[in-house]
């Protein structure tokens, strides 16, 4: 392990100094809680003690300089802290004695594998990292646990994040963050949950959990349901790496592959997808030309992995495949006009089939719009609303309202924009709802009255 | 999200000391070194070059470019290869680079952000035409 050329480490300049420690942590606190978390059969305490040595480490290195081989530092503290823990529980239960006694002397946790003494390097067992890193994002990600702490837990353990920055990027106080991992640790401990790879009855029900924190990671980046903050590209593309992480370790699971195409794919549209003023662009309008060329070959890429993995295993495909196979479709398209908008509609109706639900009719009904006319949509968009799934959001008027512009129906279509607008929790999608509804009302040629494209409901 | 450079630099010295190892096993290192960043997701590209002996330098120095074979003539530090790695900061770029299976005196990584579209005017005739192109070559 190199680490001795940190040229932000030099003593005195703490701001790189974190950094610097920061960076470190980010690559390697997988490896660090999972080695502990093996060792000791304790994921939260393995987690207590991996962050008590982050933060000493943020303390001492900017001080002292960077140690030689930081991530021995890192697990060294973390070991002497977890041997620190196990004796203190020890006075009340004599089970914690022997222990902590095993960890100090290289012995073994009933049911662990013994941990050798003295080099803490020894911890790493290369043929078990790859396995302790899956485990982590297993039980990060359990489903005995909230949504909001499997987020929160696995931007911290997985993805390395301070509890800071964890909670800069969802928004929230720190103190809200770190009461949710303490909480999240504690109902860990309290359902047993072992720190393992699930075993093949559960594992598909918890890779579906794991697939779909990176998802809610990356649309929690991508578009903020509230605020002004339109775009949080860092935790967007925490979640793009994350996906990368996951296909190196279960690279015969179809929709992981699925599921990083899709971000892939969805992430190469951001550099389009905001205008000057940081206002969205939606799909139609964007500049294509500004489109991550290198993600669509990377999402496509994915894609067709996706598809050789599903050939080897059988079986249709997933809702991450399809959302991909319709992001691709987009990708590949020259302009809005020449895209293959039949083709959109049936992934949606295989989507429907797959994971119905009245956002995926609803985005059925945009496409049905651009391949057979809003005549033949707005049937589909009635009977959305209709269904009452989306009531109380702005979705079905905002796309009711682009309908009815196209239709002719001026104010019909006033009336549903100025509706969704006000239901609109994001200050700059409601800014782009209120511009359509103004220039309707004022009579002006609105861009749809010449038969521009609608925006599908999750806008760009 | 930035784009990071690595560049592999060094000198005659370098190149020497590596140019007595075994050759598989300078492979592994490096493959093991490629492979964490994979796993990490980091990894977007990388290339290695071929001997700079076979190579030319064009040097501009004069008002014709005066072209010779071989490696620089006076500088004794020769560009070797380069990964792009997809990193949130600058810190965790260089700490990859640190991580690189290289020993030695001679031996470097220069680390530079890569451009981005950002850092070009859009409304430019030929930043636009750069697009169509990245388009057709699938890179960006």
């Amino acid at each position: 392990m190199a680490g001795a050329a940190r040229d932000e480490l030099s003593p005195g300049d703490a701001g790189a100094g974190r950094r610097a420690v920061e960076a470190v942590w980010r690559i390697e606190s997988a490896r660090i809680v999972g080695a502990l978390a093996r060792y000791t059969g304790d994921f939260a305490l393995a987690e207590d003690v991996a962050s008590e040595a982050l933060a000493d480490a943020l303390e001492a290195w900017p001080r002292d300089g960077a140690p030689r081989d930081p991530v021995s530092w890192l697990m060294t503290v973390g070991r002497r802290r977890a041997i620190d823990a196990f004796r203190r529980r020890a006075g009340r239960d004599e089970r914690y004695a022997a222990l902590g006694r095993d960890l100090a002397e290289g012995g073994a946790h009933a049911g662990a594998a013994p941990l050798p003494p003295g080099d803490p390097d020894l911890l790493f067992d290369p043929d078990r990292i790859e396995d302790d890193r899956l485990a982590l994002l297993f039980v990060a990600c359990h489903p005995v646990l909230s949504r909001e702490a499997r987020l929160a837990l696995t931007l911290r353990v997985v993805g390395g994040l301070t509890s800071e920055q964890v909670a800069a990027s969802l928004l929230l106080p720190v103190p809200t963050v770190q009461a949710r991992i303490t909480r999240a640790k504690k109902t860990l401990a309290a359902a047993d949950v072992p720190f393992a790879v699930p075993p093949a009855a559960e594992r598909a029900e918890r890779l579906g959990s794991v697939l779909q924190v990176v998802y809610l990671i990356f649309t929690e980046g991508s578009s903020a349901s509230t605020g002004d903050s339109w775009l949080r590209l860092d935790l967007a593309h925490e979640a793009v790496r994350l996906a990368r992480q996951l296909v190196q370790l279960v690279p015969d699971e179809p929709e992981a592959w699925g599921l990083l195409a899709l971000l892939e794919l969805t992430a190469a549209r951001f550099p389009a997808r905001t205008g000057p003023d940081g206002e969205p662009v939606l799909l139609a309008d964007q500049d294509r030309s500004r489109w991550d060329r290198s993600a669509i070959r990377r999402g496509r890429a994915a894609l067709a992995r996706a598809g050789a993995a599903r050939d080897g295993a059988g079986g249709r495909r997933g809702p991450y495949g399809l959302q991909a196979a319709i992001a691709e479709q987009h990708a590949v398209a020259p302009s809005v006009d020449a895209t293959d908008w039949a083709r959109i509609v049936e992934l949606y109706e295989a989507l429907a089939r797959v994971a119905p639900s009245p956002v995926v009719d609803l985005n059925r009904a945009v496409a049905v719009c651009m391949a057979a006319g809003p005549e033949a949509a707005l049937p589909l968009v009635d009977a959305v609303a209709a269904g009452g799934g989306l009531a109380g959001t702005y979705l079905v008027p905002s796309v009711r309202g682009e309908l009815l512009t196209r239709l002719g129906r001026t104010a019909e279509a006033r009336t549903e924009l100025e509706a969704a607008s006000r239901l609109c929790g994001n200050a700059r999608e409601r800014a782009v709802l209120e511009r359509k509804a103004a220039a309707l009302a004022t009579g002006a040629d609105d861009a749809q009255a010449d038969g521009a494209p609608v925006s599908d409901a999750r806008g760009a | 999200m930035p784009k990071y450079m690595l560049i592999m630099r060094g000198t005659d010295e370098g190149q020497a000391a590596y140019a007595e190892k075994d050759f598989s096993e300078v492979i592994a290192a490096m493959g093991r070194y490629n492979e964490s960043m994979m796993n990490a997701g980091v990894m977007v590209a990388g290339e290695g070059l071929s001997d700079a002996a076979e190579g030319a330098v064009v040097d501009f120095s004069e008002e014709t470019p005066v072209v010779s074979d071989g490696p620089y003539g006076e500088t004794k530090e020769l560009f070797n290869g380069f990964w792009i790695i997809d990193v949130p900061t600058r810190a965790d770029a260089v700490e990859w680079a640190s991580r690189a299976p290289l020993h030695g005196p001679g031996n470097k990584i220069e680390v530079r952000r890569v451009n981005g579209t950002e850092d070009f005017p859009q409304d430019d005739e030929w930043i636009q035409k750069e697009a169509v192109w990245r388009e057709q070559l699938g890179t960006n």
